[in-house]
């Protein structure tokens, strides 16, 4: 089907200026691929379905939208944790900054080294866990990604990694426009927890490819950068097979716009798939959510909690499905989206999808949209707890649920701590 | 061979056995085929196939309608011809031919259109006897009292009957005069009561609103209108029923029901049609205005053809119904069963406009073999301290798809709104899909939303439990299904209950197994 004139000019006026990177020639083809699909696809544009509540227009435009860098005080997240710490710094490398790429059990390479080589086991995923989630929805932004990141890491886990690697996103520039494309491979039984943080650039778009083998494990918990005038577009592409599990957990503090998507796949019997975030923002913040978890295998269970505490006309967008293809029998479908609107200007806007084809399936979601509720308030103000305070443990026990989802309770206590601290700095 | 040859002896013995031929059509009805699917014989007119300007003019002079009447529709037509098919649904279709329906087709004996139900061809009153609804007045005075239970004060209720393109006749029509309430069909309300029509035609669906609404804007060619003055209560229950007779012929009626302060009435919609091989088009409107502390029941229980076992035939449903709460407290509520049509679409809507006015919406969606069925709702809250409350039910079985879709929509002035919304699926076997696709749109923090959403199959404990007190296995998943479907079917009026009871059973029958 032809594209729109509309469409067809904005994509190639985002094409124009920019030429793909360097490589070997696996990723050479992998990524005139990548380049094909985003110009039969065209990139979003306000009126598609899945742009339904989210602009795309700035994440589209040929010119990164300025952002001032954010000068931040307080230690950055997961800094007191062992880990492999690696930095990017507006979206490019840093060696000098990072730690060694080497962890017990994992192999650590830089995307630019691995495709410069001529033959390299990226080959089977780059591109590709991509290119299977453009259907039956369109994720141009993603393929774009695919086309042109030059840098990333490519993560081969073949046994169970002592520590986190964490990836750091620093900014300097207020201009920068980056892109960051990681692919991870994780053997069966294998096991690796990835951190990352930090704002990154003024428009950011990264993409990871994750394909997790039998029995094999990844742990993923994104800190997302507080620089309010970020934007920001991310896709999760998940293979998972028999037994294995993917849990993923982001955090969002301000940014005038977030875009989320986790594509997950189940594709071996009894796996398990958990999404969920936690985001609060104030005045322009606009986050969006977006998940499609796809079971084709038996036995398998999903979950997606994401709470959004919302405040000065703030916008909080979740769209989530959950396809249940044929013979999926026995899943475990879960879905929840919550949002708290602390004034009368902030919105919530949600569209939770189930698709279903087998029987023998137990799923559910749920949304729910509200102010902080009164009686509660008042029972705390009636205890001596002064408005601010009480709103705030009211807030934070609004978003405990989402916050239960990560595994690590070092990382869930730095976490509710991090979004005590933002709370009080924005009280009233 | 042998086998059938028995089942054929069987049932020539029970009619040698004396058992009348009503009976053995009863029995056949039970073992799962369509109740309805039988046509009547009757001289029928039709328009050329097809619609151009000229039909649309055509079918506006069949009707005497006045030059403002002929011109809207034209408009329409207009419009239509640069519109393009909605495909967002999960329903799958052939293209359909619109230039190879017949768009208006009436029994020759309504040529002139008989001033009572005295002067309605037998052949057609039959037919409706046949359905279960009887037009003449003293045969349903009579049946109600013959049953000795409720003598005088039977319920009755008004019943305007349109077969294919025109109405046949519409009952109780002076009772209902004395009362102030206007019930006719829509072609008699644009005669006799222009200003009316006039001021509320198109205004709750406008012309524009979608492809089939415009469609149906140009081309309907009858439908059912009602007025119920200030402060009225309606001594009566209305209903219209739908009937499809002729072959390749669509259906556009319209229905216009206002609700003038104050007043109430609850109204039923009927439908049914014959099996035939080819699918056939049914493109409806329903508009209703409801002003301030007025109340409006609307109850639909949809049994078009829905196809055979291989899916072939049936009616494809696509339904705009909208009902504009305008004034303040007004009240709203629909309540449906879809248990026929090949493919349905279909979202009676509330429009919350007025403050502390409510919209509820319970419905249950039965789709077997290879029905397709996608139908929800949207509540659009716009005044202060609106309600509204979503209760769905989708039943799948066989190879049907069934998607529930809605909307609901808190603006930023809708103040304390309130909205709590329930959708349930459940599954009889491993081919069959069932989906929810909501949306949710919250614009105001004092506004309370609740969705919630499951799907599931029927339970093996209830089934066994069943199964151990003696009952076979498809009488044991009805019975699951009503309590499933419980909720809904208590919001339906009395009449309609019992017989949307007895339809979940006969939808279901072998989807098990």
């Amino acid at each position: 089907m032809a594209l729109p004139q509309v469409k067809l000019d904005a994509t190639e006026a985002r094409l124009a200026g920019m030429g793909l990177p360097d490589g070997g020639a696996w990723i050479s083809e992998a990524r005139q691929e990548a380049l094909a699909r985003v110009q039969s696809m065209g990139l979003p544009a306000r009126r598609d379905e899945y742009w339904k509540y989210t602009r795309p227009d700035a994440l589209v435009q040929a010119e990164a939208l300025p952002a001032p860098v954010m000068e931040i005080t307080d230690t950055p997240i997961f800094d007191e944790m062992e880990r492999v710490k690696i930095v990017f710094v507006d979206g490019v490398f840093d060696p000098e900054a990072s730690d060694d790429l080497s962890l017990e059990g994992v192999q650590i390479e830089r995307l630019a080294d691995a495709g410069a080589k001529d033959i390299h086991w990226a080959k089977e995923l780059y591109g590709v866990l991509e290119a299977n989630g453009q259907s039956p929805v369109e994720r141009p932004l993603a393929a774009l990604n695919s086309a042109y990141a030059s840098d990333g890491l490519v993560i081969h886990v073949t046994g169970k990694a002592p520590k986190p690697i964490s990836l750091v996103y620093l900014r300097q520039s207020d201009q920068a426009d980056a892109m960051l494309h990681h692919v991870i491979k994780v053997e069966s039984g294998a096991e690796l927890t990835l951190l990352e943080n930090g704002p990154a650039a003024a428009r950011f778009s990264t993409v990871m490819e994750a394909d997790i083998a039998m029995g094999g494990a990844l742990h993923h918990i994104r800190a997302q950068g507080r620089d309010h005038e970020r934007r920001a577009v991310t896709h999760i592409f998940a293979r998972l097979a028999t037994e294995s599990v993917f849990k993923s957990f982001t955090l969002s503090v301000n940014g005038v716009l977030s875009r989320n998507e986790a594509v997950l796949e189940l594709t071996g019997d009894d796996a398990i798939a958990h999404v969920a975030g936690a985001a609060v923002g104030d005045g322009d913040f606009h986050h969006d959510d977006t998940v499609f978890v796809t079971h084709d295998a038996v036995n398998c269970e999903s979950r997606q909690v994401f709470k959004k505490v919302l405040r000065n006309g703030a916008t909080g967008v979740f769209q989530g499905k959950i396809l249940v293809k044929e013979g999926a029998q026995k899943t475990d479908g879960y879905q929840i989206s919550q949002a708290l609107l602390l004034d009368g200007d902030s919105q919530f806007l949600v569209k939770p999808e189930l698709e279903i084809y087998a029987d023998d399936v137990a799923c559910s979601h749920g949304s729910t949209s509200g102010a902080i509720d009164d009686t509660a308030l008042f029972y705390l103000r009636s205890r001596g707890v002064p408005e601010g305070p009480a709103t705030d443990l009211l807030t934070l026990a609004f978003l405990a649920e989402a916050l239960e989802e990560i595994e690590d309770d070092d990382i869930t206590e730095e976490i509710r701590q991090r979004l005590e601290n933002w709370l009080m700095r924005h009280r009233g | 061979m042998a086998a059938l040859d028995t089942s054929s002896d069987k049932t020539e013995a029970q009619v040698r056995e004396g058992v009348d031929r009503e009976t053995v059509e009863t029995v056949q009805s039970m073992a799962g085929k369509y109740k309805y699917g039988w046509d009547t014989e009757i001289e029928m007119e039709y328009a050329p196939k097809g619609v151009t300007p000229d039909i649309v003019r055509l079918i506006s002079e069949k009707n005497n309608e006045p030059e403002w009447m002929t011109d809207w529709r034209l408009a329409a037509f207009d419009r239509w011809s640069q519109m393009k098919e909605p495909d967002w649904a999960m329903v799958e279709y052939p293209e359909i031919d619109f230039q190879d329906i017949y768009y208006y087709a009436r029994p020759k004996s309504m040529e002139e259109k008989p001033k009572s139900l005295d002067e309605v061809d037998p052949k057609l009153l039959a037919t409706y006897e046949k359905l279960g609804i009887p037009l003449k007045e003293q045969m349903i005075l009579a049946g109600i009292e013959g049953a000795g239970e409720a003598p005088s004060e039977g319920r009755k209720v008004a019943v305007d009957a349109v077969f294919d393109s025109v109405s046949v006749g519409t009952t109780f029509q002076k009772e209902l005069e004395e009362a102030g309430v206007i019930f006719c069909s829509i072609s008699e309300a644009i005669e006799n009561h222009p200003e009316l029509v006039k001021k509320y035609l198109g205004s709750v669906v406008p012309v524009t609103d979608n492809f089939y609404a415009t469609l149906n804007s140009a081309v309907f060619s009858d439908g059912s209108f009602v007025y119920v003055p200030p402060g009225v209560r309606c001594p009566m229950e209305l209903s219209t029923y739908f009937r499809i007779n002729a072959e390749n012929t669509g259906q556009f009626e319209r229905t216009l029901i206002i609700a003038d302060k104050g007043s109430y009435v609850s109204y039923l919609e009927g439908c049914t049609a014959p099996q035939r091989d080819t699918n056939q088009l049914h493109a409806a409107v329903v508009e209703i205005v409801i002003e301030e502390d007025a109340e409006v029941k609307y109850s639909t229980v949809q049994n078009w053809y829905p196809g055979d076992e291989e899916g072939k035939g049936g009616i494809y449903n696509f339904v705009t119904k909208r009902a504009d709460c305008r004034g303040d407290r007004a009240k709203v509520m629909w309540t449906q069963v879809e248990t026929g049509s090949a493919v349905t679409w279909k979202y009676p809507s509330c429009i919350l406009r007025g403050d502390d006015s409510q919209g509820e919406f319970y419905s249950i969606a039965i789709a077997n073999n290879y029905q397709q069925a996608d139908t929800g709702t949207k509540m659009v809250h716009l005044g202060k301290n609106t309600k509204s409350r979503i209760v769905s039910k989708g039943i799948s079985a066989g190879r049907a798809q069934n998607t529930y879709r809605g909307l609901v929509s808190m603006h930023p002035k809708a103040k304390h709104g309130r909205n709590y919304t329930q959708c349930d699926s459940l599954l009889i076997g491993d081919k069959c899909g069932a989906h929810t696709v909501p949306y949710i749109e919250v614009k105001n923090n004092s506004a309370r939303v609740e969705h919630e959403a499951t799907t599931s199959k029927v339970d093996d404990d209830q089934l066994f439990y069943c199964r151990s007190r003696g009952m076979d296995e498809e009488e044991a998943v009805a019975l699951v299904v009503n309590g499933f479907c419980k909720e809904v079917l208590q919001a339906l009026p009395m009449e309609f209950a019992m017989e949307a009871q007895q339809l979940v059973a006969i939808s279901l029958e072998g989807s098990v197994g």
